[in-house]
Formats: structure tokens, sequence, C-alpha cells
């Protein structure tokens, strides 16, 4: 079982002149750290959006934990993603007025699958892995999200990616926020927590600093060939 | 689901609050017009029940109907004793009871009548009038007064306190009849009807308050002034024969001030006098009348009207018919039900009004919820776009905004009918006091359930309108959103 596999991928915005991403293969074992780094605007959010299943994709070309990407339509597609994918964004990844630990259980809240895989007693999983990360204080995680500093967030955010061991974990320049030591801090964090989940990780940065923490690191100006 | 959009409207308690207190506010009057209205009518028509007819002297049949039944504005003394004697004594009428009108007790309206009143008078689909304590109006006793409940209860009284009663219908009067005290005698069980808020006295009594003050007040150019306020009473003749003469004099003076045609003056004068005395002439006659015939021991001059109970009720026209065409008084016989249906149909329009004004606000207040779930949806669009990251599926988050919409309207709901009952619970006693109108803490009937569905309805679809945007924006912002 592959956590992601992409074949021939070829995708074009709706009115976009020419084709944002042209990829041959792309693959992740389970568990594995991916580094995908590359300037701004060269297609890699577009690939995690791809990724994610917020664009259409046509069939065939992306498989998420084997499972067909673009066989699945709409509604079922957020299912699926919920169930497999565990996804940290650059700024604000969280519900402003709900409590950190609020959110790191959401993904439960909307996935079966990652309530019976978060244990079960979801809140003490959630409260193990924000004190992994270095939450530990009870009146920290039961702060509402906005009244946490930037990197205290963007860990919360982490956590919730991390609950109920998705398959993938997406992210997306999740570092660009934070100052040098906060940042090698969280990336080694995200790492460590995904190879003891067992949790493929897909990194995308424009700072190849942060490439030694991960098993392989990809250039991703030679994948896309379109950016070529 | 519903947790999280408690906690979504939580987090913007402030102007959810407004929104809430808005619908509150519309629907609080919707169901209050309603209310007001029904109860102004079931009032109406209770204090109306058992009478097939009220004979007035002519005039218009709702003032008629709002002056004898209700004590609200007043009409003219125009009936003769005569009149009732020969209404009475028709065939087709069962009872008749005499009414005389116009004078109030610290504001509440003081009603001469006799002891057929409570016999006859008939409340809230044919219950008789009951007493709380104390008896009913006693031929005998002309200071004795019945009072209604809630004259007894606003002022505690009770059997043996002694009131006065003042001229006119205003609350505040300072004619007050002090030289002719009333005793009570008994205290009305409460009807809910417009009986509540009277003095009932004698018809002997009701006529001596007037004995002493009101022929020096009269104008002298007016016979009718003194033949209005007749008195059995033979000292109270002489008083007006006196003021006559005297009053006779005075306008032959005045004439001669102001003209020169002396002669002609006094011709008119002569007149005047001569037409008072025959209108003191017929005032015998009815005092003989009232010698010969028992069954009512006082027998004013003139009455204000008569409520009529007939034997038959299809006659009513055919006796309506002959009041109307009385050649010696002038009359009219107002049914009761006519007269509402009428009354119905003046305030129709103002009803309307009020309701669509009640609907209108109902509308503002929708109109707030959508702006106040509309406006926020652009700073919530992150927090829209982190739920579909965690597995919200664009329809969710639809059901969220209406989710958050049916959670206000009800709020809306609920607080507006705590206003209503509260305000209701306030306005209660002054709407009895005031108008006889008890609008009660009644359950909710089917037409304001009714209604209530109506308005959690249009917030349900009202809120179809942001629900709808944020359902097409988070289709188009995916996962981040680029702001």
């Amino acid at each position: 079982m592959h956590p992601l596999r992409i074949e021939n991928l070829s995708y074009r915005w709706p009115r976009a002149e020419r084709r944002t991403l042209e990829i041959g293969t792309l693959t992740l074992a389970p568990g594995e750290s991916l580094f995908l780094y590359g300037p701004s605007g060269c297609g890699k959010s577009t690939l995690l959006s791809a990724i994610a299943g917020v664009v259409d994709v046509p069939k065939g070309v992306i498989r998420l934990a084997d499972q067909d990407l673009g066989a699945l339509r709409g509604g079922a597609r957020d299912r699926f993603r919920v169930d497999h994918i565990g996804m940290v964004f650059q700024v604000f990844n969280l519900i402003p007025w709900l409590s950190a630990l609020e959110n790191v259980l959401l993904p439960c809240t909307f996935s079966q699958r990652r309530r019976t895989r978060a244990g079960d007693d979801p809140a003490r999983t959630a409260r193990l892995l924000l004190d992994e990360l270095g939450l530990s204080d009870p009146s920290l995680t039961s702060k509402q999200a906005h009244e946490l500093s930037v990197g205290q967030q963007q860990r919360v955010a982490a956590a919730r990616a991390l609950i109920g061991k998705p398959d993938l974990i997406l992210a997306d320049e999740p570092t660009s926020a934070l100052d040098e030591a906060a940042k090698a801090t969280f990336v080694e964090l995200l790492a460590r927590e995904c190879a003891e989940a067992g949790t493929a990780l897909l990194f995308v940065s424009h700072d190849r600093g942060l490439e030694r923490h991960f098993d392989r690191s990809v250039d991703f100006q030679d994948l896309n060939r379109s950016a070529a | 689901m519903l947790g999280f959009s408690l906690r979504s409207l939580w987090n913007r308690r402030f102007v959810a609050g407004l929104t809430v207190l808005a619908i509150a506010l519309s629907v609080a009057l919707i169901l209050g017009v309603e209310r007001l209205r029904d109860g102004a009518r079931d009032s109406f028509a209770n204090s109306a029940s058992g009478i097939d007819l009220i004979v007035a002297p002519r005039g218009n049949s709702v003032q008629i109907l709002m002056a004898t039944v209700f004590g609200v504005g007043g009409i003219g003394t125009g009936m003769t004793w005569d009149s009732f004697k020969w209404l009475e004594d028709r065939p087709e009428v069962a009872w008749a009871v005499p009414v005389q009108m116009g004078d109030n007790h610290r504001g509440y309206p003081v009603i001469g009548t006799d002891s057929s009143y409570f016999e006859h008078f008939r409340h809230s689909g044919g219950q008789p009038l009951s007493l709380e304590a104390g008896t009913f109006l006693a031929e005998d006793g002309a200071d004795a007064a019945v009072v209604g409940a809630e004259v007894a209860a606003r002022f505690g009284y009770g059997p043996g306190t002694v009131i006065v009663n003042a001229h006119g219908s205003g609350e505040v009067s300072f004619d007050l009849h002090d030289d002719a005290p009333f005793t009570i005698s008994g205290v009305l069980a409460p009807t809910g009807t417009a009986v509540d808020r009277m003095v009932l006295v004698t018809l002997e009594g009701f006529d001596s308050i007037h004995a002493q003050e009101e022929v020096p007040l009269a104008d002298p150019l007016d016979p009718e002034a003194f033949s209005a306020d007749g008195h059995e009473d033979n000292a109270a003749h002489e008083v007006h024969d006196d003021h006559a003469t005297q009053s006779d004099h005075d306008s032959h003076d005045d004439h001669t001030a102001h003209d020169d045609h002396g002669s002609h003056g006094t011709n008119e004068a002569h007149d005047d006098a001569s037409e008072d005395h025959s209108e003191h002439d017929d005032h015998e006659t009815h005092g003989d009348h009232a010698d010969a015939e028992a069954g009512h021991g006082h027998e004013p001059d003139r009455i204000n009207a008569v409520y009529v109970g007939l034997i038959d009720r299809t006659n009513v026209l055919g006796l309506q018919r002959a009041v109307n065409e009385r050649p010696s008084d002038a009359l009219s016989a107002v049914l009761p039900a006519v007269a509402l249906a009428e009354l119905w149909g003046i305030t129709g329009t103002a009803e309307r009004a009020m309701r669509l004004m009640a609907w209108a606000v109902a509308l503002a207040g929708m109109i707030g919820m959508v702006v106040m779930l509309s406006a926020t949806l652009d700073t919530r669009r992150r927090e829209f776009a982190i739920l579909r990251s965690v597995g919200a599926t664009p329809t969710r988050i639809l059901a969220l905004i209406v989710t958050e919409a049916a959670v206000l309207t009800a709020a809306g709901l609920i607080l507006g009918l705590v206003l209503l009952t509260v305000a209701t619970f306030v306005t209660d006693p002054v709407l009895s006091a005031r108008f006889g109108l008890r609008l009660g803490l009644n359950v909710f009937g089917a037409r304001e359930l009714a209604t209530l569905f109506i308005i959690f309805c249009a917030g349900l679809l009202a809120s179809l309108i942001p629900a709808v945007r944020v359902y097409r924006m988070t289709l188009a912002d995916g996962l981040s959103v680029r702001l």
C-alpha cells in the first residue's frame, strides 16, 4: 500500500493558458518523509490541492491509500480526505473560537476512521500529542486558539494533522511564519511524530535549510516538467 | 453540529443577541396584536351577550353600544320613561332593563339601573352575574351601590364602604357629588367584561346625585335642561319652579338689555315659560303614571337606554322597526351583534395596519439575521476552509449556517414569548382597568402555534441566502483561502 502514488498528472487551471502541473511519477512509502522544495509560484500549492482533492483531477492519475482520487466525487472526496490525510497550512490553521484541544479533535468529529484510530479516548490522545509537541501546559490547551502564539498555533495544527494516524500529512510551508529556532524545532517534531505514527509526510517549502530533517528531498522544478 | 453552531454563535454573541432581540420583538408584536384583537373581541362579545336589543335615543349604533354596554363615551338622555313603559309592555318583550349613565366613580362608569339588571344581564355565553360579597341592589336602598370586581379590587372596596361619585366620565374630576354618597351593598364576581369596571346604583340614587347640583348650572334658555333632570321629590320640584321663574326673568332682562324690541323679548320669554310649564305638566303626568303602576320603585323622568330581552328572538327585527318608527320619541334600536360587526368594520383597517406593521417588524428582524449571517461570511471564510480541510463537506457547512439561523430564530421565538408574557403581565391590570380588556396568560392556540411555525420557517428560508453563498464560496476557496 502506498500512501501516495502519482502517475502522469497534468493539470491546467480553468481558463489558464498553460498547464501548471506536468508530473511523471511521485510515490511515497508508508512513514516516508519527503521534502519538496522550489520557489514560490511554481505550482507546489496546486499539486497539494490536487492531492487533497480540491481540484478535479482525471481518473487514474492520483492514488491515495490505494484509492483512485479521480473516481471520487464531491462529498465522498471530502470524507475520504479527512479519513486519510492530515493537513498543515502556512498560517491560520485553527478555528479561532475553539480551544487548542478542540481544534486538535476536529478531524475526529468529522471522520469515523480518524476517531477510531485515535484510541478509546481521543481527548487523551490529543493531549498526549500536544504534550509531545511541547504544549503540555493545561492552561495552554484550554486557551482559545486565537490567544496562542503563531508557533504554538502551528504545533496545534500539527497535532491535529497527526491525530487518528492518517496515511499522509500534507504540509504547505508550515514554517514560513516562524523564526529560525522555532522552524527547526517544529520540523524536527513533526518529522519525528510522523515517523512514530507511520504516517507519510509530504513537506513543501522554499527553504532548503530544512532539508536535512527528511528522508528524501525533491526539487519541484525537476519533478514538474511544465515549469521548465 | 448544534453544539458547534452554538459555539460559533457564542463567539459572536453580541451581534447574535441583537438579532435574537429583533426577532423576539417582532414575535411579541405579532402575537400581541393578535391577542389584543382577540381579547377585545371576546370581551366585547361577552359583555353584550344575552341582550337582544338596546334601545336608546336616536344615534349611531356603535356609539350607543359603546356607551351603554362598555361605559365608553356617552349618549344623550333623551328617552322618556313613557317609552320605557311602552317598550316593557310590548308583547314580544320578555324583559326590559332601564339604564342611566354619565357619572363616574374615580374614572369608572357609574350606571343607574334597577334590580332587573342583575336578573337579566348575561355575560360570557349566558352566565348570570354573581356576587362575591354582599347583596344586589334592593328596591328600597336608594343610596346602595354594587361595584364590579375590578373596581372593588383596585380600591379595596367591600360591602359597607361609602363612596362618592363624580359627574362626567373623566378619571380626574373636581365636580364631586360628595353630598350624595353611596354605601356599597355588594361586590360582583369577576366576569372579564366591562361590568367588572362598573359601579351600579339604583335609578333613584343616580337621580339623587343630580338633585341639588345641576339646576343652578342649567342653561336658562334651554327648556330641556329642566325636564332632563326631573325628580320625583317635591322639594326638587320646588327648586325647579323657583329657578324656572328666576331664569325666565333673567332671560327677559337679557333680551331687553340686548335689543330694544322689548315686547318681542317678553313674548319669547313667555313662550319659554309656557313651554316649561307644559314640560312640567308632562312630568306630573309621568308621576301619576308611576303611582298607578308598581314594579319600578323609582321612575326617573328620562333615561339613557334600555336593555331588551325578547321572548322569541326571531321577532327582533319587527321590534326594531317598531322602535324606530315610534313617533313620540326619537329612538334607535340596536342589535348588539350587528353593532359589534359594524365596530369591527371600523377598527378592521387599524387592525390590518397593526398586523401589517407587526409583520414588517418580523421582516426587518429576518433581514437583520440575514445581514448578520452574511456580513460575517467574509471573515469566516478561513473558518470554513479549515472545516473543509478537516473533513466538513460544503453541504455540512451550508447546514451549519442554516443551524445557526435555526438557533437564532428559535431563541428569538422563545424570547419573544417571554417578552409577550411579561408584557401581558405588566399591562393586564392597566388594560382591564381602562378598557375592561383581559388578555390573560392563555395557552397558545393553534393559530399562534401556526404563526410561530411560519416565522421559524421564514427564518430557515431566509438563512438559505447566506448559506448558499457559503456553499459556493467554500467550493471555490478550497482548503486555503487567499484573502
